[in-house]
């Protein structure tokens, strides 16, 4: 199998769908002539045309809005928000309008689309280009949540999400778009949405992360195996709906748990992991739970490093958890 | 308020015709159009009484603007689709929306097709074409020119007509809707009701452009003002855009001039903020008095069938709400249905949390 990218993955997935279902059409700012301010998408107007492959003006409220009423009307529209720090102006028709059809019309109507769009810090892009905001979508009835760690998840990921009947927030990690590669079969396949992987087997410590995080977890897990402490990593893969058994599952085996993930702590998706394993494990609990995430501060440019998790940090936890 | 520069008309308040204008409408079809403008206001009117009398909890009423609904309505194929405001109950009537159908919404109870999940007047119906109307003002504008834009990709012949007031215009969603709309050239009608109020704002304080129609012109194509009061210049108008929209012409913003009679919805009291001699003065225009005069003239309607008309129409919605009012409500479980196609473990979960609370299980 060849090995490629994470950037690559997707776009083989988005192709594959494409070529698959003449319902599925790309919207974005400078998608299409271009080939994405990542390249993502290079090739993809001159192969379907047009009107498939759709250079919008630059409005994400515009972009957004059109695309729930070409779901709403039959089509399966994949918009693209360049960086998701620019997703706000859409935001009340993502949790009103796009989460809500379904449900405020009586199922009457509903909005298959899925939003792709960048996320996360690491890349030197300060307060405007470094957000993660699965938070706020996590916490919108109505939506699914997605951030893939690697190419063959990716592409699988992103197949799945396009086929889905729900409208499905798709956060790529973009710092690891180019630095990740991995075996990816060539013809389309789909990975479940709402299933956690385990990426590494473990005894001692329960590692939860997603995105760009996962592969600080693997560090972290890796660098402590040195010392004896054995921890099973959990790459998240559906922030919603998420794979509470296979947590549970975990953490009833080894007994701590850290979580992982580069937005702000307070109200961030580690409390909810949080409060679930409270809410049902904690006389398996050895440790109080800890999370590794970023501050409650704006996403910093010069002090990036700083503000991000990263392996170091983690071990620190592991520390303090098995310590306890 | 800038004095309108002659909005398209065709029967003068007096009831007078411009007969080089006249579509010449078949009498029944002429007839359908007074019966549903007066079915509307009667529905209109009985609602009001029973959201007094506390049997609905909140209704918004469209009294005064019932050309401007039914007149539009008319101009579109069945399959055409409505995105809807929310003050369009007329339209819904016209495309085949039962009055039962509303008053169900408006109880939220088990015959609701929206399930008892919104507050009344947000109705619609998928089976007529006509979206629901959602509360935050002018989010279905970019929604229905995607809407329309589908359409034009799929070459379904398939016209969308998106309702929206004189208030919507200044939200983001209307501009956005606009250049999306004229960049593709969808097939679409952008309906503003400009009925001269968002709730206490004045359309004098709303923009200071004066009217709606010129800023199409900034949007690259073709905005029209309308007497709104005039059933009959509504349809032309709307006919004509629908039909400019299906040979592939683009969109076209109607201004469709009216007047809100009453309160933005039952919740309100406009005598707070604005003069009754504006209304006043308004009520004189009324679309509904205004048709009848132009069917009398024609020799079509007499004042006994008018009688006959208004009491058949005040009795067929209070029949409609007595239906409503005795069917009982939705049942616990389907809180949880619809906010995905498929419900999630959480909301099992809370499924069956709620049951215990209602004593279900």
């Amino acid at each position: 199998m060849p090995e490629i990218t994470l950037l690559q993955a997707l776009s083989q997935g988005l192709w594959a769908e494409m070529e698959r279902d003449e319902r599925v059409v790309l919207l974005g700012e400078d998608i299409g002539h271009a080939g994405g301010v990542f390249v993502l998408t290079k090739g993809f107007q001159e192969h379907f045309g047009e009107d498939r492959v759709i250079d919008t003006p630059l409005s994400e409220g515009g972009i957004i809005g059109t695309s729930i009423g070409l779901a709403l009307n039959g089509l399966r529209p994949v918009p693209e928000i360049q960086f998701v720090d620019f997703i706000y102006p859409a935001f009340d028709l993502i949790v009103n309008e796009m989460a809500k059809m379904r449900y405020r019309t009586g199922g009457q109507y509903s909005v298959p689309m899925v939003v792709r769009s960048p996320y996360g810090g690491g890349i030197r892009g300060g307060h405007y280009h470094s957000q993660s905001p699965e938070a706020y979508f996590a916490h919108t009835a109505g939506l699914k949540v997605v951030i893939p760690s690697n190419p063959y998840d990716a592409k699988g990921l992103l197949i799945s999400s396009i086929r889905d009947p729900d409208p499905v927030i798709f956060l790529e990690p973009k710092k690891i778009y180019r630095a990740v590669r991995g075996e990816v079969p060539e013809e389309p396949y789909m990975v479940p949405l709402g299933e956690a992987k385990v990426t590494r087997e473990g005894e001692d410590l329960t590692l939860i992360g997603y995105g760009t995080m996962l592969h600080v977890c693997m560090e972290a897990a890796e660098a402590v195996e040195k010392e004896g402490v054995s921890c099973e990593v959990i790459d998240l893969r559906t922030i919603m709906p998420f794979d509470l058994d296979t947590i549970l599952g975990s953490v009833r085996k080894t007994g701590r748990l850290v979580i992982v993930h580069e937005a702000p702590k307070t109200c961030g998706f580690g409390a909810e992991i949080a409060a679930q394993v409270s809410e049902r494990a904690l006389l398996s609990l050895e440790a109080p739970i800890i999370r590794v995430t970023g501050f409650d501060t704006p996403f910093p440019y010069s002090l990036e490093d700083v503000y991000l998790p990263d392996a170091a940090s983690v071990v620190r936890a592991i520390h303090q958890s098995m310590n306890f | 308020m800038k004095e309108f520069e002659e909005p398209f008309q065709i029967i003068a308040p007096d009831g007078t015709c411009r007969s080089d204008l006249d579509p010449n409408l078949e009498e029944d079809a002429l007839l359908n159009l007074y019966r549903m403008m007066v079915l509307t206001r009667a529905v209109d009117t009985t609602s009001v009484i029973l959201q007094r009398q506390g049997k609905i909890g909140f209704y918004v009423p469209s009294t005064g603007e019932e050309a401007a609904q039914i007149g539009s309505a008319y101009a579109l194929e069945p399959s055409d689709l409505i995105v809807a405001a929310y003050r369009e109950p007329g339209a819904a009537f016209l495309r085949g929306m039962p009055v039962e159908r509303l008053y169900h919404q408006a109880c939220g109870n088990a015959k609701d097709l929206l399930k008892g999940r919104q507050m009344p007047s947000h109705f619609g119906d998928g089976s007529v074409n006509f979206v629901p109307a959602s509360s935050p003002v002018g989010t279905q504008i970019p929604i229905a020119v995607g809407a329309a834009w589908a359409s034009k990709m799929k070459k379904d012949g398939r016209v969308t007509l998106v309702y929206f007031g004189d208030g919507a215009t200044s939200q983001g969603d209307f501009h956005t809707g606009m250049n999306f709309a004229g960049v593709y050239r969808v097939p679409i009608v952008l309906f503003c009701k400009n009925n001269q109020w968002a709730i206490s704002c004045p359309f004098s304080k709303q923009t200071a452009s004066g009217s709606i129609h010129i800023k199409a012109m900034a949007y690259g194509f073709e905005g029209r003002q309308v007497d709104g009061n005039d059933v009959l210049a509504v349809y032309v108008a709307t006919q004509q855009a629908v039909a400019k929209a299906r040979r592939g012409g683009g969109p076209t913003l109607l201004e469709v001039l009216t007047y809100r009679i009453g309160p933005h919805s039952t919740s309100d009291d406009p005598r707070r903020y604005r003069d009754q001699a504006e209304v006043d003065l308004w009520k004189q225009k009324d679309p509904i008095d205004r048709f009848r005069i132009y069917l009398e003239q024609k020799g079509l309607w007499c004042k006994e069938d008018d009688e006959r008309l208004c009491a058949e129409a005040e009795a067929h919605a209070k029949e409609a709400f007595d239906v409503a009012e005795n069917t009982p409500m939705p049942p616990v479980e389907s809180l949880f249905e619809d906010v995905y196609e498929t419900p999630t473990w959480n909301l099992k979960e809370q499924d069956e949390f709620a049951r215990l609370k209602v004593g279900q299980t």
